[in-house]
């Protein structure tokens, strides 16, 4: 089954000097590769800061737009990991390799995969039995 | 079968349940992927045991029978259910309950007992859940009697329960013994939970009662089940911890209901038995040289309860046992025990310097015994002022009667 690993921290790369930045990627860089090695990897991404983020809402039809992350929160989300693991334990075990959960925290999400979800999702053809 | 025999069958029925009832249950969650079907899975297999074994005779394995016919059950229920569901999902579902690849001989049992302890004591789950989800689960209490030991709800225990058990299942927690890597970390959260137990009945943290037996013989238990499932060093420890503090409990109280403090106790009141078995844990565990915090508290207990009076205790022993202790796991409350030792051994003041410094650090300000301890040490230097001052802090931040009652009697004594 599939988990998303949310990396949160207080200082995301753009917020970090130089030389730690360098020294965060190679161990992300590492990290991946590791990952990638041993079937865990799925997909993964870094996100721009929350500076750049966009909350959107539509209530009674009306788009409203508002600047910043949905939760103001000192923890930003700085990027994601989609990983492959059998169960909370496995995925736990790969989710606190990940480099930013040294210096912030990372939330672990199983991901629906009921065959309503993939259905409406198109992630399976709507009419695939199951 | 005559009407004696068939009531000497639900005699035996009863026996049997009581002893096996959560050994069947934690097979049945691993066999049926989920507690709530594998709880009446267990229910339906019992209620067939009492209606067949008066007719046919007890089986020859009683726990495999009542797996099986649980088993059973929990298809018979899924396919009872059908109607609403569609034809894969009953088919799927019928699949995962009868795969025979999955054995249940006895050793497989015993392993199905120790997925329950680690699956009930989580980290993913709250600690307050992780207690709940125990008591009920793997003890096999009620929801009302785990709710009246802990003074809280039984709607609100409930809940917890209900919340626990969708965590781990949305939340993918697996039915498993955590890997030899994992090990160290899930076990101090086993270890955790059993402790949490122990004290809430050695120690009610609040209320008139000073102990609740039940819950302590329930924590006593579990800590004799771990052993006997996964005997680690911290899991020998903690036994070792839980019967040399319960080993007191006679003397630990008045007959007005009074607390006793360690020194005034009537030691020929201890259960030799209890420290027998207890100090015998810690030397096991000692000779591991894996020990942990918890074998160490043991020790410490232990030269407690081989010493025949306070004055005869080995007091330096206990003091380097708080050094190894502090080193092992630093906190303010091994400091502050660790301070009350030297004390004994050096003087009230050597103990006085070293809990005002820790007072003084900010530490402990909320913590009633380090108040009460400061209040102690001044009252032996002939102190008044101070230690006037600190009982009423340490009064103040006391809810449990009995302790409440003791540091107000202590307080009065002071000369003016």
């Amino acid at each position: 089954m599939k988990f998303l690993c949310l990396i949160c921290a207080e200082r995301v790369m753009e917020q970090m000097p130089e030389t730690d930045a360098e020294r965060h990627f190679e161990e992300y860089s590492e990290f991946t590769e590791a990952i990638r090695q041993s079937g865990h990897f799925v997909a993964c991404n870094r996100l721009v800061p929350p500076d750049a983020a966009t909350t959107v809402r539509v209530r009674q039809g009306k788009v409203s737009t508002v600047d910043g992350p949905y939760a103001e929160t000192k923890e930003q989300l700085g990027g994601y990991y989609i990983i492959e693991a059998q169960a909370l334990d496995e995925a736990i075990q790969v989710a606190s390799r990940i480099p930013g959960a040294q210096i912030g925290c990372v939330g672990v999400r199983p991901i629906a995969e009921d065959a309503r979800t993939l259905r409406a999702l198109r992630l399976i053809a709507p009419d695939s039995p199951r | 079968m005559s009407e004696e025999a068939a009531e000497r069958v639900r005699k035996m029925a009863d026996a049997i349940y009581r002893a096996e009832s959560r050994r069947v249950f934690a097979t049945l969650v691993r066999l049926l992927g989920d507690f709530d079907l594998a709880e009446e899975a267990l229910h339906d297999a019992f209620r067939a045991a009492l209606e067949q074994w008066p007719r046919d005779g007890v089986p020859a394995n009683p726990r495999a029978w009542l797996v099986s016919a649980g088993r059973f059950k929990a298809i018979d229920g899924i396919r009872r259910r059908a109607r609403f569901d569609t034809i894969e999902d009953v088919a799927e579902q019928v699949d995962a309950v009868t795969d025979d690849a999955v054995p249940w001989d006895d050793e497989g049992i015993e392993d199905d007992r120790l997925r329950l302890v680690f699956t009930c004591c989580h980290p993913a789950l709250s600690p307050d859940a992780q207690v709940a989800l125990t008591l009920r689960e793997v003890c096999g209490l009620t929801t009302e009697e785990i709710a009246q030991a802990f003074l809280s709800a039984a709607p609100t225990l409930a809940q917890r329960i209900v919340r626990a058990k969708a965590k781990i299942r949305d939340a993918r927690i697996p039915y498993q013994v955590p890997t030899a890597a994992e090990l160290p970390q899930r076990l101090d959260s086993v270890l955790r939970v059993v402790y949490l137990v122990f004290n809430e009945g050695y120690s009610a943290s609040s209320g008139e009662s000073l102990t609740r037996l039940d819950l302590s013989g329930e924590a006593i238990r579990l800590g004799r089940l771990l052993v006997e499932l996964l005997p680690e060093p911290e899991a020998i420890g903690l036994l070792a911890l839980m019967l040399l503090h319960e080993s007191r409990r006679e003397a630990r109280t008045s007959p007005a209901g009074d607390l006793v403090l360690l020194d005034a106790q009537d030691r020929s009141r201890w259960s030799r038995d209890q420290i027998a078995e207890g100090s015998a844990l810690v030397e096991r565990a000692l000779a591991s040289r894996r020990f942990g915090p918890y074998t160490l508290q043991a020790a410490i207990a232990a030269v407690h309860a081989e010493a025949a009076s306070a004055d005869a205790t080995d007091w330096g022993q206990i003091v380097g046992l708080y050094d190894a202790l502090l080193r092992a796991d630093p906190s303010p409350v091994v400091e502050l025990n660790r301070a009350v030792a030297v004390a004994m051994h050096d003087g009230p003041a050597a103990g006085l310097a070293l809990i005002d410094a820790i007072l003084a650090r900010g530490d402990l300000q909320d913590y009633r015994l380090a108040h009460a301890a400061q209040a102690d040490l001044c009252r032996r230097l002939g102190k008044t002022a101070p230690a006037r001052a600190a009982y009423e802090r340490a009064i103040a931040l006391t809810r449990q009667g009995p302790e409440r009652r003791f540091l107000e009697r202590r307080l009065a004594e002071l000369p003016d």
